[in-house]
C-alpha cells in the first residue's frame, strides 16, 4: 500500500495527534514537561525511537510470526530505547538526568508500541519511517506547547530565558504536578472547542 | 523503621500516580466505574510486587555478575512481559473466578510504566531485596488508592451536565489535577 507521505506526516502531526486526539503516551506527557526544554527533548528522543522502531519492525513485518509479533517489538523498541539512552548520557548529560528515569521509560511508552502494531507491521517501511516521524513531531509539538505554558505560568521564562516582568505573580503550581493536570485539560478543550467549530462550519 | 518509612512514602508522598505520573495510561483508562477500577489496582500491585522481586533478583545474580547492566532495560521489560503472561496463566488455572474479575486487566499491565518504573528505581536507590519487594508492594498500593478514589469522583462526574467540550478526558484531568494537590500536601513530609 503506497501512501503520500505528506498526507502521513500531516496525519501524525495533526489529525491524529497522539496527545490532544488520540490521548496516549500521558505519562511522560505529564511528567515531564515542566519547562519546554525537557519537552522539547522528550519529544526528540521518543521521535528518534519511534522512527527507528517503526522502520525496523516494518523491514522485519514478514518474518516474525503473528503470535510472537508484541514481545518481538518489544524487544526491538527496547534496544532502540537503550542506544538513545546512552548517546543522551554520552552527549547532553543535562538532558539526561533532567529526565531521569523516564528515558528508560520510553519502552513502555504506548504510543510506539500502538505504531507499531497498527502502522508499521502492516506498512512498507518508507511510510512507516514516516509515520514515525509525523507521530513523533506531533508528539514533541504537544510535550513542547505544555512545556512552554507551564514554564511561563510557573517560572515566567521560555526556554530558560525569562519574559514576564518580575511584578508578574508566578504560579509554582503550574510546575508541580498539578499544573501539568490542568495545562492539558486547558489545551485539550481548546483542541476539543477548534473540532466543534469545524465540525459545524 | 527503615522499611515502614518506604513503604510510607511509597503510598503517600510519592505517589506513582499523583506525583510521578507513572500509570497515567490505565488510571485514565480503566476509572469509569470503582469496581473495575479495584480490579485493576489489585492486579497491579500483585504483578508489581512480583515483578520487583524477580528484577532484582535479575539485575544482581545475572546482569552484574556478567557485566551487562547496561542492558537492565531489554531485561527488565521481558521479566515483566513474561511474569504478567505467567500471572494470567497461574490465575486461569488456580482461581477462574478471579480470572474472570481480571482477566482483561491483566495483559494492560505489561504496558503499565508503574511496574517497569518500580523496578528501575529500586535499582537506582540501590536497594536491597527486601526493600525492592516493599517498595514495589507500597507503590502498587498508592495506585490502589488514587485509581478507588479518581473512579468514585468520576462515578459522581458523570451524573452532571458539562459543556460538552469539556466532558471526557479534560474534566477528568482536571478533577486528577485537584486530587493531586490534595496529595501535594504529604510531600512537605519527610522520613
Amino acid at each position: 500500500m503506497k501512501q503520500n507521505p505528506a498526507k502521513i506526516i500531516m496525519n501524525g502531526l495533526l489529525t491524529e495527534n497522539p496527545t490532544f486526539v488520540q490521548v496516549i503516551g500521558m505519562c511522560p506527557t505529564l511528567a515531564v514537561t515542566t519547562g519546554a526544554m525537557n519537552g522539547l527533548g522528550m519529544g526528540l528522543s521518543v521521535t528518534a525511537v519511534l522512527t527507528c522502531s517503526n522502520l525496523f519492525i516494518s523491514l522485519i513485518r514478514k518474518f516474525v510470526p503473528d503470535e510472537i509479533r508484541i514481545p518481538s517489538f518489544i524487544v526491538v523498541i527496547a534496544t532502540f530505547v537503550t542506544i538513545v539512552q546512552l548517546v543522551l548520557k554520552a552527549y547532553i548529560p543535562a538532558l539526561d538526568s533532567a529526565l531521569g528515569l523516564y528515558i528508560p521509560l520510553i519502552v513502555v511508552n504506548c504510543l510506539i508500541l500502538a505504531r507499531a502494531e497498527a502502522f508499521a507491521s502492516k506498512n512498507d517501511p518508507v511510510s512507516s519511517a514516516l509515520d514515525g516521524i509525523g507521530m513523533g513531531l506531533g508528539f514533541t509539538v504537544a510535550l513542547t506547547a505544555i512545556g512552554i505554558v507551564r514554564e511561563i505560568l510557573g517560572t515566567g521564562a521560555v526556554f530558560g530565558v525569562t519574559i514576564l516582568p518580575e511584578a508578574f505573580p508566578k504560579t509554582i503550581a503550574m510546575i508541580l504536578p498539578p499544573g501539568a493536570f490542568f495545562t492539558l485539560a486547558a489545551l485539550m478543550v481548546i483542541v476539543n472547542k477548534i473540532k466543534a467549530s469545524k465540525a459545524e462550519a | 523503621m527503615k522499611l515502614i518509612a518506604i513503604i510510607f512514602t511509597a503510598i503517600f508522598i510519592n505517589n506513582y500516580v499523583m506525583s510521578q505520573f507513572l500509570g497515567i495510561c490505565p488510571f485514565l483508562g480503566v476509572s469509569k466505574k470503582v469496581e473495575t477500577a479495584a480490579g485493576m489496582g489489585i492486579a497491579v500491585t500483585f504483578v508489581m510486587a512480583l515483578a520487583s522481586a524477580a528484577a532484582w533478583l535479575a539485575y544482581n545474580y545475572i546482569l552484574i555478575p556478567l557485566g551487562l547492566e547496561y542492558l537492565y532495560n531489554i531485561a527488565f521489560i521481558l521479566i515483566i512481559a513474561s511474569l504478567v503472561q505467567f500471572v494470567e496463566m497461574f490465575i486461569k488455572k488456580s482461581s477462574p473466578s478471579l480470572y474472570q474479575a481480571l482477566g482483561v486487566f491483566l495483559p494492560l499491565i505489561t504496558t503499565n510504566c508503574a511496574v517497569l518504573g518500580v523496578a528501575v528505581s529500586n535499582m537506582q536507590a540501590g536497594y536491597n531485596f527486601i526493600e525492592s519487594v516493599v517498595n514495589g508492594v507500597g507503590g502498587a498500593l498508592g495506585f490502589l488508592l488514587a485509581i478507588v478514589l479518581f473512579a468514585g469522583i468520576r462515578e459522581r462526574i458523570a451524573r452532571n451536565k458539562l459543556l460538552p467540550s469539556i466532558q471526557g478526558f479534560p474534566i477528568a484531568l482536571i478533577s486528577a489535577g485537584l486530587m493531586s494537590i490534595a496529595f501535594l500536601g504529604f510531600s512537605g513530609l519527610s522520613l
